[in-house]
């Protein structure tokens, strides 16, 4: 009869073998393969057609379900090396010396690539250029061979003039290019910078690159044409690709009202509002009516907390269970001191790392992002949105869309009786918070000092808000 | 919706909890009020009509009821209206493909009314069984075929999503007439060359007139076109969270020939002494059947067999006993039986008895107090699912309700059915995709188990007594 003993990391609760010699490999990952090689995500297209919107916010994505990534930004290692931009002259194909800096500027970029790759644990590589010959595209695709990595292009074409001016006003006026031009001048110059790469512009074609694995997106999303998708990181890449849009929104995120165990300084459960939290979700109400918002959804959890705030706007809303607290296992329905008393060694494992410290017979706040996934894809799918939620989801879907890293993230402040009201604009998101002053406690408990497992319950207890 | 300025201002109503799925809903004088809020994401606003466009042998059929197993299994309610079905009911006997020939006007007339014969079903499926997805699975290769239906939909309200496959491979469309045509109901007294003969023939007699679906003149439909068995896709006007959902799926599904096994944990502590979910190590026969799981797999020499685990103990233990790398997912823990974890039946009968009436009176929806539902399962299995479809051979360890939720996928089972699917301990299941369906072979690995499956009781009653709750009851420590 064989022995096997599996022992549980303390932290993330995963069981694994117990290695009694240095000689027993782990053969387990805890992690989904998502694949076996890394990526390199090329970009494909002309100036102006959301390359680099789309190269960010893919690696925002990827990053936050827990797929190291990185932008590489060969405009960016061209400012870096041609400081001042003087006009779209440089782009000229005949501009022998402009070729020879810019083919150079690539070159470095795919050695920083190679190096993140090798020396940084990457993944991922989004490699944010024109890539609009074949040549240019053959010298990466021998790169990748030669290193082992897979490539998927990502093509955006787009003829459509309105969506090309929007986007040179959203995100063209105000690039480093052209810091001391005006919108005139600016406008013009960039025009005759994209007629520039037209005349050698080669579209990936349908024949000659019939194995290569890309997708082509046309005119931001009403058509796709996705080639030999090679694996599951690529398939969920072209998922993601085809949720996203561009339509102008607002998603408004806030927490249900204060709630009865709130007022306790108890964590989880299924309590209902305290008088307070009622009046909040009646100021939410409020609120909602005053920003007169077209075709508003509104998502709350199963949690009656949420569903009871939600029931003060009047308003059809949606249940997802996706949006349910943290489950704090064991833990359950404590204060912050009662956790001390009881499981002094799990609440040091807590401060220590808190985004991958799973309660027992709970979770942790990346079993959240993962639970949390489909929220954020519908999310992309929709328009406008309120998601009345809780304090630790909130922090995952905010790292989501203000790309916040997993240290960052269980610390991100989201208070009772506050709406983020979040607007998509240029490469990011611009973020409001507005407090509708109604008085709450605070439930936010900073990481204290000592995080060492034999630390003193003071020490522990030192950043507990208060509570009654 | 309108703008939300036009709502007065409301006094929120009083919340109650749905006694069997554990859900809020707002109430008034006790009772639950109209009910404004929905359980789940909505995934269309209005019904969705897919319909399949392509020459014969292009896997239209197969593509359709295994999207139709899709989506009801993940509560969609979805249907299929088979066209060739109707013809077959309508002709009694197939003679031969003279009867699709283009100038065959009798032919013609005869196919046109058992299109619009299933036209008519699908409305009544639609608008008034209740049903949300319905897969009109025919050739639809001409334009004016597909303007017909396209006007239906209008007329009625439903959103049209074409789904074309395209192929001219020649050995994947023998294969393909291999798999599913030699046993169709058409050809039962024929050998395999007439088959074939006759069939690509049949295949002749549309490819004049077949209109692909168009870049430019159908740009304005939503579709997706499938090229070459998945090589290549074309998605063209997604409208709403179905259809992505769907393209998604389709996007992900593959016919190369593999086997998935499924098992359960090797026997555990908490299974011996008849105590449900907890997080339990192998018993001495538990680790007896792994070794010989391992042997097993060894045996059936799989080409690059992949294999997943839960991340509780008992199925990592049985995982390491096989010596080869596996990966671990949280999606496939155990249900989460919530306030009733680690106890015995005879437990949950005296101290919640209401719980466990309510359980048996269905057993689907049933979400245990601070735990899941079978129809949470299904919405956490999801993603293991659509990897299971992207992957080859895989060996998924996992649990009794796991197990069900996988096999019911897998075996197209209703939701009645799927909570008492019988997955007995120490039991292997074979599945190996086979033309329309999924071949089925159940292993038992000869080492003893208890049993873990309890059967429905007669009596589901409140008001039953504690010995007709635990009549069903297996024997345990």
């Amino acid at each position: 009869m064989y022995q096997i003993e599996l022992t549980q990391n303390p932290l993330e609760k995963i069981w694994v073998p117990w290695v009694s010699s240095r000689l027993r490999r782990r053969r387990g990952s805890s992690v989904p393969q998502f694949t076996n090689s890394p990526t390199m995500i090329v970009m494909v297209g002309l100036p102006a057609r959301g390359k680099t919107y789309i190269s960010k916010k893919l690696t925002r994505y990827l990053n936050w379900i827990g797929v190291p990534t990185r932008v590489f930004n060969v405009g960016q290692y061209r400012r870096d090396a041609v400081r001042t931009y003087k006009s779209f002259e440089f782009f000229r194909p005949d501009n022998e010396e402009a070729m020879k800096i810019r083919k150079a500027c690539a070159l470095v970029a795919l050695k920083d690539v190679f190096c993140y790759f090798t020396q940084d644990h990457g993944q991922v590589a989004v490699f944010d250029a024109t890539n609009t010959t074949r040549e240019r595209r053959e010298v990466i695709l021998a790169f990748a061979k030669e290193n082992g990595y897979k490539v998927f292009f990502v093509e955006s074409l787009c003829d459509d003039p309105e969506i090309i001016a929007e986007n040179i006003k959203q995100v063209k006026l105000s690039s480093p290019d052209y810091v001391n031009c005006d919108k005139e001048e600016a406008v013009a110059d960039f025009l005759k910078r994209i007629d520039c790469y037209r005349l050698t512009y080669v579209p990936l074609d349908d024949d000659k690159d019939r194995y290569l694995s890309y997708i082509k997106i046309f005119n931001v999303g009403s058509r796709y044409l996705a080639n030999q998708v090679q694996d599951h990181i690529q398939s969920r890449i072209v998922y993601y690709l085809m949720n996203i849009h561009v339509t102008p929104r607002t998603i408004y995120l806030c927490r249900h009202g204060e709630s009865e165990l709130n007022l306790l300084g108890r964590i989880g459960g299924d309590s209902g509002l305290s008088a307070r939290g009622v009046k909040f979700a009646e100021a939410l109400g409020t609120y909602i009516r005053g920003q007169c918002i077209l075709d508003l959804k509104i998502w709350t959890s199963h949690m009656r907390r949420t569903i009871q705030t939600a029931e003060a706007i009047g308003v059809p809303y949606e249940q997802w269970k996706a949006l349910n607290e943290i489950d704090a296992g064991v833990c359950e329905e404590m204060t912050y001191e009662e956790i001390q008393d009881h499981f002094p060694e799990e609440f040091a494992l807590r401060d220590q790392d808190k985004y991958r410290y799973r309660y027992p017979k709970g979770e942790s706040y990346e079993d959240l992002v993962q639970r949390l996934e489909p929220v954020i894809m519908e999310l992309e799918r929709q328009e406008n949105v309120l998601v009345i939620c809780h304090q630790a989801i909130m922090r995952c879907l905010l790292a989501y869309f203000l790309d916040k890293t997993s240290e960052e993230l269980p610390y991100l402040k989201c208070p009772l009786h506050t709406v983020m009201k979040l607007t998509p604009v240029a490469y990011g998101c611009e973020v409001e918070s507005i407090f509708l002053n109604v008085e709450a406690v605070n439930t936010h408990r900073d990481r204290p000092m000592n995080v060492a497992v034999d630390r003193d319950p003071e020490d522990a207890l030192l950043t507990v808000p208060e509570h009654d | 919706m309108s703008s939300t300025e036009d709502v007065i201002m409301a006094i929120p109503r009083e919340l109650t909890q749905n006694p069997l799925r554990k859900i809020w809903m707002p109430c008034k004088n006790g009772l639950p009020d109209k009910h404004i809020s929905q359980k789940r994401v909505c995934m269309t606003n209005c019904p969705t009509l897919i319909v399949t466009v392509g020459l014969p042998a292009r896997g239209k059929t197969y593509i359709s009821k295994k999207l139709t197993r899709y989506l009801n299994w993940i509560g969609v309610p979805t249907k299929e209206f088979n066209v060739g079905q109707y013809r077959r009911e309508c002709v009694k006997i197939y003679k031969s493909f003279e009867f699709f020939r283009p100038d065959n006007e009798e032919g013609l007339k005869i196919r046109k009314q058992c299109a619009l014969a299933a036209l008519n079903d699908v409305r009544q499926y639609l608008s008034v069984e209740g049903g949300q997805v319905a897969v009109f699975d025919a050739t639809n290769t001409t334009r004016e075929r597909r303007a017909t239906i396209t006007r239906f939909a209008e007329q009625n309200g439903y959103k049209v999503f074409f789904v074309e496959s395209v192929c001219e491979d020649p050995s994947i469309i023998a294969e393909n007439i291999v798999q599913v045509k030699l046993d169709s109901p058409d050809y039962t007294d024929c050998n395999t060359e007439e088959v074939i003969q006759d069939f690509m023939k049949r295949i002749r007699c549309y490819e004049k007139s077949y209109q692909p679906l168009d870049e430019n003149l159908d740009r304005e439909l939503s579709y997706i076109k499938i090229m070459d068995v998945g090589q290549r896709y074309l998605v063209n006007r997604v409208l709403d969270h179905i259809q992505s959902r769907i393209v998604y799926y389709l996007m992900n599904i593959h016919i190369t020939p593999r086997s998935i096994y499924l098992c359960r944990h090797g026997e555990s502590d908490l299974n011996v002494r008849g105590r449900i979910g907890g997080d339990s190590g192998l018993s001495p026969r538990g680790k007896e059947f792994a070794q010989c799981l391992g042997r097993f797999i060894q045996d059936q020499n799989i080409k690059d067999l992949k294999v997943w685990t839960s991340q509780m103990k008992r199925t990592i233990q049985t995982a390491e006993a096989l010596g080869v790398a596996y990966e671990q997912w949280k999606a496939l823990n155990e249900i989460d039986a919530g306030v009733c974890e680690e106890m015995m039946y005879e437990e949950i009968q005296e101290h919640y008895p209401l719980e466990f009436a309510l359980r048996d009176q269905d057993k689907y929806r049933y979400r245990y107090p601070k735990g899941e539902s079978y129809e949470d399962l299904v919405q956490r299995l999801e993603p293991v699912i659509m990897e299971l479809e992207r992957q080859e051979n895989v060996l998924v360890i996992c649990h009794q309700a796991v197990m069900r939720c996988l096999l019911a996928y897998f075996l197209d089972k209703s939701a009645e059915e799927l909570p008492y699917l019988k997955c007995p301990l120490h039991t292997v299941l074979k599945l190996t995709p086979v033309a329309y369906g999924c071949k089925v072979e159940s292993i038992y690995l000869n080492v003893e188990a208890v049993n873990t499956h309890r059967d429905k009781p007669e009596n589901v009653d409140i008001s039953r007594l504690s010995e007709e709750a635990l009549f069903t009851v297996p024997a345990h420590y």
